[in-house]
């Protein structure tokens, strides 16, 4: 008979257990959230990758060979990515209708994403690299690294922004939007997409495909205009 | 040709080909190959959009000069697209993982994360719902 150890040390060095762990942990995610009635606290990311970070912390698993396992779900983000046409596609005829508003909802919101995240952080005392790699936390992460990189920031601390900026802006999106009482599926759809990236366009989907649709849109277009307006709204604060 | 033997095809005609599940995997190789064009076009162009954007519209595109394509394919995509959350699983727990990447700063970003992200939903929405009524532009709902 094989010790203990000696299978623990097979699987937490092999792809499987990482694997199953993501699914499991993003399957009770999604529960907690059903059970919830959909409260956007019960996050199904949040949920699942506060279990799985305990879980690596108590086994004192390092993210490396966590990300070994994980990297086959991470993979799916770029096949997703290019998967929006389908959505977009079926939403093609409203997309048609509202291309002034979107282009005005871009820019609006992609320049308060950027120069309102730099101000409140500059006045509680962030300078230098970290305040560059703040710049570009909207978008989606491998632009968002790319800039960072580009401004002098941190490209960890960047991806970490961005990811916690998405998780943000899924949670308050509901919340916020019926506060300000705005029902129109693309306005709250696209807003979403531009602050909040694929997280925002992932929590869209759940409630609403036109929604959905539309966040994606916000999403890539975000991701050209933030390469295109970071660099120079940062140079406001340096 | 060697020995012939005249084999009982017991599937055949009988069972339809599983169809559906060929038409995935062509849709799902195809779908990779728009990523793989869009990434080496952002590469070879130097563009600040990422493959993948490019591969989704590149996509569109072809949905829209093919709409048979499209009909084709609008299942495989709501498919992948149905669980987007889960994919951004490995990367959140990155996050937590890598939390003292935020530093001493850790709660002036934070406070500029949740501020900053509400302020953007709420001009962002506020200005498509601004322009949508000046122009005219109305969602057709059920």
């Amino acid at each position: 008979m094989t010790s203990l150890p000696e299978i623990w040390s097979y699987l937490s060095e092999e792809p499987l257990l990482w694997l199953t762990a993501t699914l499991v942990a993003y399957v009770i995610g999604d529960a907690a959230f059903r059970a919830s009635h959909g409260n956007p606290l019960v996050n199904p990311v949040l949920v699942a990758m506060i279990l799985l970070a305990g879980i690596l912390w108590g086994t004192g698993t390092p993210y490396q060979t966590y990300f070994e396992g994980a990297q086959f779900v991470h993979f799916l983000l770029g096949p997703a990515t290019v998967a929006l046409a389908g959505p977009l596609y079926s939403n093609l005829h409203l997309v048609r209708r509202a291309l002034v508003p979107m282009l005005g909802a871009l820019v609006v919101g992609s320049v308060t994403a950027i120069a309102s995240a730099l101000w409140i952080a500059q006045a509680l005392g962030v300078e230098g690299a970290q305040l560059a790699s703040l710049a570009p936390k909207s978008t989606t992460a491998p632009v968002a690294i790319g800039i960072s990189e580009q401004l002098g920031g941190l490209p960890t601390l960047t991806a970490a922004l961005v990811i916690l900026t998405g998780i943000i802006g899924a949670v308050i999106v509901t919340p916020l939007m019926n506060a300000l009482r705005i029902r129109d599926w693309r306005a709250r759809g696209f807003a979403v997409g531009v602050s909040a990236h694929g997280i925002g366009t992932a929590r869209a989907f759940q409630v609403n495909e036109t929604a959905g649709a539309f966040a994606g849109i916000g999403m890539g277009l975000n991701a050209l205009l933030t390469a295109l307006i970071a660099p120079y709204v940062l140079s406001l604060f340096l | 040709m060697g020995t012939f033997l005249p084999l009982p095809t017991p599937y055949a005609g009988r069972i339809p080909p599983d169809k559906k599940a060929t038409i995935m995997v062509l849709n799902f190789a195809l779908i990779l190959a728009f990523q793989l064009v869009g990434e080496v076009t952002s590469r070879a162009l130097a563009l600040p959009v990422p493959g993948p954007v490019i591969g989704m519209a590149l996509l569109l595109a072809s949905f829209m000069t093919l709409p048979k394509l499209a009909a084709r394919m609008l299942e495989t995509t709501k498919g992948l697209l149905a669980h987007l959350s889960l994919l951004f699983v490995p990367a959140g727990v990155g996050v937590i993982s890598h939390a003292e990447a935020l530093g001493q700063s850790g709660v002036a970003m934070m406070t500029a994360l949740v501020l900053s992200t509400a302020l953007a939903l709420a001009a962002g929405a506020l200005t498509f719902v601004g322009l949508a009524r000046l122009t005219g532009s109305r969602e057709d709902r059920p």
